[in-house]
């Protein structure tokens, strides 16, 4: 019994010690890699700034009026302000921080890029997964409701569902989301193909495990390192597209500071202000670029059977 | 080949029919009385009412949507609650300005993408090589409405080099050609070098080298010729991407194309017309699709032997 025992302990200590060092691979390999390296440190920038957004850019004490935050404080008396001390980035045509907005921005951005990835990875995972090890009419079934959502360019498709279903966060982030569902569903089912057929899940059917177990527990985590090549890069899109959605009118409305509102409203304003359109755009750019890098150091790293 | 033609136009049809139903059931969760609409607010609800039995929307869901779908196949896509005129024809009116501003953007993706890339791959692992591959993420990381926006600012305020808006003059056309392609360009760039990387290092190509053959007659004759397939896949998806790229450009230099127009449509809650537009879009997007598979088969005689 004793011996049993240690001998569970130790297959356990080295399954941990196999893992752990798996990853640490990858972040070996990620470390060596200049663009990731930039990628990682824009991305982990923009985290923190969301954060300590309230930190960075503190809330004003009003007479009055009490506490307001510092992405809707007006000082009425600087509007269209160019960049000084005082407002780094200047000031818009309400008399608000740009700078402050920015900051406060990023919180949104950051939103909408993690639950829109979420949603869209997970119902992408799922039916990438379904059609992958059942094949046939499931199969057939799935691929043509995501051929079909592939046949509607992406940010046509945000923009039809965005019109239909009115402005607002969380409208913005279904109406961007159900476009990537896709790309995941394609991209793990192709994965699943080639795994399905391997010895070890042979293996598992033959103990006896039922096809749910077989798909999350045996096949789904071989398939992984796409899986979170696809998230990352994901997320920089699905900024961009809200961005662009509200940009047009149809995504977050004003006063809520998304860059991409804020560029709509100061493009009135291109002719005598620059900041306005220069500041948010940059964070936009900014970000996107960080989680492209990113995106493309963890493809090398994580398989480098993936690197083009 | 006609065969294969054929039966790329039979597999086209069950995707278009699902593009329709996506685009039908957003116009139907639109909120807003399309019946109301047309009589404006002060009209009483018994005409209201007489209205939309007239226009058939209290008919089950499914019933609506044949008689949208036998509309459809007559090119009624509805009235446009602004002008009051067929959407069709409003769309087809302003069609040809986006398609031409797509296809200009396509060539000028084409002309740097693939050289950058052929260059890139030719000289991989050099400076060239990391610089354009940083480049290229920064281009696709750059919003195009941001772009747009920072060209103008540049060329047409600062400079006064070219037209901010509009195309009365054939220079308007080189802002908007320039904001819409340069992403695509990257894109392009990307595939041409993976693509061209695939082929270099096979056996063909060395003994190419090996006879004393030309590098130039190498790369160009030998190699490229055989990488053109997965880059003439991209440059056929990034012309649909452009043509929902050109919504945002037309939006901002005021083009008269459909982008803009359904733009304006969604700030005046002319849903029709939106909803229209993506349905065109999306149908010109999948002929754009039909005609790069045909398009393989002249280039690759083994995909032409397949059907004959």
């Amino acid at each position: 019994m004793m011996n049993i025992n240690t001998a569970v302990e130790n297959r356990n200590q080295e399954n941990t010690q196999k893992k752990r060092s798996q990853w640490f691979e990858v972040w070996r390999r990620l470390r060596k890699n200049p663009i990731g390296m930039v990628g990682l440190f824009i991305v982990l920038a923009l985290i923190l700034t969301a954060i300590f957004a309230d930190i960075i850019s503190p809330a004003h004490y009003v007479e009055y009026l009490g506490r307001v935050p510092a992405y809707e404080y007006q000082d009425l008396r600087n509007r269209n302000a160019f960049p000084s001390a005082e407002h780094p980035f200047g000031t818009d045509n309400f008399g608000r921080d740009i700078f402050d907005r920015v900051v406060h921005g990023s919180r949104i951005s950051l939103q909408i890029g993690f639950v829109v990835v979420g949603i869209s990875m997970i119902v992408g995972v799922i039916m990438g997964t379904v059609a992958g090890y059942y094949s046939k009419i499931t199969d057939s079934i799935i691929m043509r409701i995501v051929d079909i959502l592939l046949a509607i360019p992406n940010i046509l498709l945000a923009i039809s569902i965005a019109a239909a279903l009115g402005a607002g966060l969380i409208n913005v982030m279904i109406a961007v989301g159900i476009g990537y569902v896709p790309f995941f569903a394609r991209q793990v089912r192709s994965s699943v193909l080639s795994v399905r057929e391997q010895e070890f899940i042979e293996a598992a059917r033959a103990i006896g495990a039922g096809d749910v177990r077989i798909m999350f527990r045996h096949i789904l985590p071989n398939c992984m390192a796409p899986i979170i090549v696809r998230a990352t890069m994901g997320m920089a899109l699905a900024i961009l597209s809200a961005a662009a959605l509200s940009f047009i009118g149809l995504g977050i409305e004003p006063p809520i500071p998304e860059w991409g509102a804020m560029l709509s409203e100061g493009r009135r304003f291109i002719r005598d202000h620059w900041p306005s359109t220069v500041f948010p755009g940059l964070a936009i750019a900014l970000v996107v670029f960080g989680l492209n890098m990113l995106g493309d150091g963890l493809r090398d790293a994580l398989d480098p059977r993936l690197k083009q | 080949m006609y065969k294969y033609i054929l039966k790329r136009l039979l597999m086209m049809i069950p995707i278009i029919i699902g593009v329709t139903f996506i685009i039908f059931s957003m116009n139907y969760i639109t909120p807003g009385d399309p019946a109301l609409l047309a009589l404006g607010e002060a009209a009483p609800p018994e005409a209201v009412e007489a209205l939309r039995e007239e226009m058939g929307l209290n008919r089950p869901f499914l019933v609506q949507y044949a008689y949208y779908m036998i509309n459809l196949l007559q090119g009624d896509l509805g009235l446009s609650s602004v002008t009051h005129r067929s959407v069709f024809l409003e769309i087809s009116d302003r069609f040809p300005t986006t398609l031409a501003l797509a296809f200009y953007g396509t060539i000028l993706s084409v002309l740097i993408g693939v050289p950058l890339g052929i260059i890139s791959a030719t000289k991989q692992y050099s400076i060239f090589d990391s610089a354009a591959t940083a480049a290229g993420l920064l281009a696709v990381s750059i919003p195009n409405f941001w772009l747009g926006l920072m060209l103008i600012i540049t060329f047409s305020l600062n400079l006064g080099w070219l037209p901010p808006s509009g195309l009365d003059h054939p220079l308007g056309w080189i802002l908007p050609i320039i904001t819409l392609g340069t992403g695509s360009a990257a894109l392009v760039m990307r595939i041409t070098r993976s693509s061209m990387l695939e082929v270099i290092r096979q056996d063909y190509i060395r003994t190419a080298r090996a006879k004393g053959q030309k590098e130039s007659i190498i790369i160009w004759k030998h190699a490229f010729r055989n990488a053109l397939i997965p880059v003439v896949t991209a440059v056929g998806l990034d012309f649909g991407f452009l043509l929902g790229g050109a919504v945002l450009t037309e939006t901002i230099y005021a083009l008269p194309g459909l982008g803009r127009f359904m733009v304006d449509s969604i700030r005046t809650r002319d849903f029709m017309v939106v909803q229209g537009g993506v349905l065109f879009l999306a149908i010109a997007f999948s002929l754009v699709n039909l005609a790069v598979d045909i398009l393989y088969a002249y280039i690759d005689p083994r995909i032409k032997s397949q059907y004959k």
